[in-house]
């Protein structure tokens, strides 16, 4: 017998469904035609240059066939990089090159490719392969970040990015997508990557989450969640704040990574962010939602949008769903 | 917001009770039944007759339909834009008469017929007399000789000499006397029948009609052979040989003569378009007789050519399998590939029925991955990549139909009603599927698309549905409202009262 929970359980906890998201935020607070700001990740990139939001350095774009091949023979000179769709969706067809074997290219898992499968890769993402709807794509360059130490322990191949959903820019609900074995290095949590929400007051974690249940230990690498802290937590939601008014969107996801030595930095922005963030942080979205309007509309600032928002989503001030659902 | 959800409301009440209102008012005003219930297959036969000028005036005479064998007219239309029209009434034999002094364009004239078959009666009686013998030249004369001699010998009497000659004439490879004769009759295999039998001192003649077949666009006028034996008149099949009135033949004319002469015009063609309809006779033609009143009933799907009517019998289905695929998606959650490929499958599903088409869809999808998986290692630009597949994917169907047809299992022919491009972008997207997320979520998908598309199919083959969709068509004003209301729905899907399981649990 399959277990379902009662609808009425669900909307009891605040708990935000697809539907509901579709229509009441994303169709309301989302503009059509800024879509293409945050779908496209080269104009996401010049719209960040120009805010003088961090970035990680852009290596190249190719945009045609005939430039695969000047571009592998520059890439030969590095060390380290990646490659990634401008318009992919769902973290489809990157590559990440994470350091170099004689004349071959070593992946994220330790693979060792050659410059042929490279110019491969890069052929595909052109021919829209990964690209929404099949479209013509380019492929963009960008440099590989040295993530800060602090966070190594938790990603088995893979960069661990912060994910914040910000609501009219006011920072909502935040978590870490850790890479696992199981999701063969890829951040998505239905592949089985580990969600760990995080405490937006403090930044520290709140629960974490593999393949809907709790874990306390990084599958592969063993690291223990409670003894995360992320740094500079302060500005990573003031850069997703921040966000919110470069690209025009009412409700989106900010992707940030931090780097060893520039601090955080933003990846790419996600106009349709998904709903497993709940399931991370174990806390429905509509009620923070709910709060979230109200500090949207007495708050004029970032500054005032993410204190307040720290104050009122402090996990000291959230009663545990557990509980909550156990007092139903 | 509010002011937003309200509008919508407002909207959607309005199309719903508009729908829900006329139907009740053809449904009580006008007679038509709300149920499939009791009732006969009514029949619209649509005749066009279409020719060419020549030079001169033109004369067009058609005989009108002799119904016999237990058949009711319920009503005729006769359309002459144009024409001087005449109908002709001589004892037993009816003729519609169009002319014209000149015609400049090639044109086509309408005659519309609706008719049932009210009871199984057998064809009434009829003159017998043995035609002279026919006029063939000598070779012909001797292998006719032969011919009638070789069937004399092995049969009993005129109805299964009448047998053996179909038999003979329908053999894949005829003896050379029979070969020989087909040939010098230049392939007109009925004449030859008639010569046969005349020859052999049987009294026999054609009887033309319509062969009947639901959405049928372009049918023309097929002919059955009928003997006397002695005592009566048999009728027979001229390809298989059986005998008797068939119920979905339906009898034009009797004996010899044209169906339709034209003169002063060239290239005539008489062809025919043909709809059934499940109702109470009276409804199909009080709906004929008060659309004059009734502006409504002028607007409905009857003021249609009956080849357009065949149509929209599909085409007003189409909006309950979107119907469907808004529910499973929106209040259930099922994950498709594409979000209306399930319609365009079960369209195909209707065509094949369920078993035969899944069996197809499967067999096609599963080979057109394992093919486009080794197109992978190619290393191809996108769109010769899918065009590859499309070739495929209609090498596949080939084989399948050629396969099922020497093997005898006529029911895979129907391959060809599969969306063939839609059937490769499947392919394609799912093998991508693949190569991303891995097996598991191509079978949920894959599952998920099918699961669809056999409710849509399941939906779709429901008689009420058909009924109600072909003869109150502004339901779909009321299905419109419905779906309007839908795209508002923000509650729970089904899928997600699973998926958020785990974080209600006392942990």
């Amino acid at each position: 017998m399959i277990h379902l929970v009662s609808p009425r359980t669900l909307r009891k906890l605040g708990i935000l469904g697809m539907n509901r998201r579709n229509v009441g935020y994303i169709g309301r607070c989302n503009d059509r035609r800024n879509y293409r700001l945050v779908d496209d990740k080269l104009l996401t990139k010049h719209a960040a240059l120009d805010r003088g939001v961090p970035t990680p350095e852009l290596y190249g774009v190719i945009e045609y066939q005939f430039e695969i091949n000047d571009m592998v023979e520059e890439l030969v000179e590095r060390e380290s990089f990646v490659i990634k769709p401008v318009q992919g969706s769902g973290g489809k067809g990157i590559l990440v090159i994470v350091g170099r074997e004689g004349q071959g290219f070593v992946k994220s898992s330790g693979v060792v490719i050659d410059a042929d499968a490279l110019r491969r890769h890069a052929s595909n993402i052109l021919a829209g392969l990964y690209s929404l709807g099949g479209r013509n794509d380019q492929a963009m360059i960008e440099a590989l970040l040295d993530f800060d130490p602090v966070m190594a322990p938790y990603s088995h191949e893979g960069v661990p990015d912060i994910r914040v959903i910000v609501y009219r820019g006011v920072p909502v609900m935040a978590m870490i997508r850790c890479a696992t074995h199981a999701s063969d290095g890829k951040a998505n949590l239905h592949q089985g990557a580990v969600g760990v929400g995080i405490d937006i007051g403090s930044g520290r974690p709140v629960a974490a989450v593999q393949q809907g249940r709790l874990v306390t230990h990084h599958p592969d690498t063993g690291a223990l969640f409670t003894e995360l802290k992320i740094p500079q937590w302060q500005k990573i939601l003031e850069l997703a704040a921040g966000c919110a008014e470069m690209c025009g969107l009412g409700y989106l996801g900010a992707d940030i990574v931090l780097d060893r030595v520039r601090g955080p930095m933003l990846l790419e922005l996600n106009a349709r962010p998904g709903l497993s963030i709940q399931v991370a942080n174990q806390e429905g979205l509509i009620g923070r939602l709910k709060k979230a309007d109200v500090i949207a509309d007495t708050c004029h600032t970032d500054g005032e949008r993410i204190a307040a928002a720290m104050e009122a989503f402090s996990v000291d001030r959230m009663v545990p769903l557990a509980e909550q659902a156990a007092a139903l | 917001m509010i002011a937003s959800k309200l509008k919508i409301g407002l909207v959607a009440a309005f199309l719903i009770i508009f729908g829900l209102g006329l139907t009740l008012y053809k449904a009580t005003r006008l007679g038509l039944p709300l149920l499939p219930g009791e009732s006969r297959e009514v029949w619209t036969i649509e005749s066009k007759i279409s020719f060419k000028p020549a030079s001169g005036p033109v004369e067009v005479d058609l005989k009108t339909p002799q119904a016999l064998g237990g058949w009711v007219m319920l009503d005729e239309h006769f359309a002459s834009s144009g024409f001087g029209f005449t109908v002709e009434n001589e004892v037993g034999r009816r003729e519609a008469r169009w002319t014209r002094q000149t015609l400049e364009h090639p044109t086509t004239l309408y005659y519309k017929i609706q008719a049932y078959r009210a009871n199984a009666d057998n064809l009434p009686d009829y003159p017998v007399q043995l035609e002279s013998p026919p006029r063939l030249q000598a070779d012909q004369l001797t292998a006719m000789e032969r011919l009638v001699e070789l069937l004399r010998e092995k049969s009993t009497g005129p109805e299964t000499l009448a047998r053996l000659l179909i038999q003979d004439l329908n053999r894949d490879e005829p003896d050379p006397d029979t070969a020989f004769l087909i040939d010098s009759y230049s392939g007109s295999t009925q004449q030859l029948m008639l010569d046969a039998m005349t020859f052999a001192g049987v009294p026999a003649h054609l009887v033309r009609g319509i062969q009947l077949e639901d959405g049928r666009r372009r049918q023309t006028l097929s002919a059955m052979l009928e003997i006397h034996d002695g005592k009566r008149w048999v009728l027979l099949d001229p390809v298989s040989g059986e005998a008797g009135l068939p119920d979905d033949f339906l009898v034009w004319q009797r004996g010899p003569g044209t169906v339709l002469r034209v003169v002063g015009a060239r290239d005539s063609r008489l062809e025919f378009a043909l709809v059934s309809n499940n109702l109470p006779a009276k409804a199909v033609v009080s709906m004929e007789q008060q659309s004059e009143q009734f502006a409504l009933l002028d607007f409905s799907i009857y003021a249609l050519p009956v080849e357009q009517q065949g149509i929209f019998k599909g085409l007003l289905l189409i909006p309950v399998a979107t119907f469907v695929v808004v529910l499973l998606r929106l209040l259930i959650g099922v994950k498709t590939s594409g979000t209306f490929m399930p319609v365009l499958i079960a369209l195909a599903f209707m065509q094949t029925t369920l078993w035969v088409g899944l069996a197809i869809f499967l067999v096609i999808v599963s080979v057109g991955l394992w093919i486009r998986s080794w197109l992978s290692h190619l290393n191809l630009l996108l769109v010769a990549r899918v065009s590859a597949v499309i070739i495929v994917v209609i090498l596949l169907m080939a084989t399948m139909a050629v396969i099922a047809y020497k093997t005898g299992i006529d029911q895979a022919l129907t391959v060809t009603f599969f969306p063939i491009i839609i059937l490769s972008w499947t392919v394609e997207r799912m093998s991508i599927l693949w190569e991303e997320e891995g097996g598991h979520e191509v079978l949920m998908q894959g599952g998920g698309s099918l699961l669809v598309a056999v409710l849509a199919y399941l939906v779709m083959s429901i008689p009420l549905v058909a009924h109600l969709t072909f003869n109150f068509p502004e339901l779909l004003f009321s299905l419109l409202g419905v779906v309007l209301l839908l795209g508002k729905y923000t509650g729970y899907r089904l899928s997600e009262l699973y998926r958020f399981r785990e974080m209600v649990k006392p942990q």
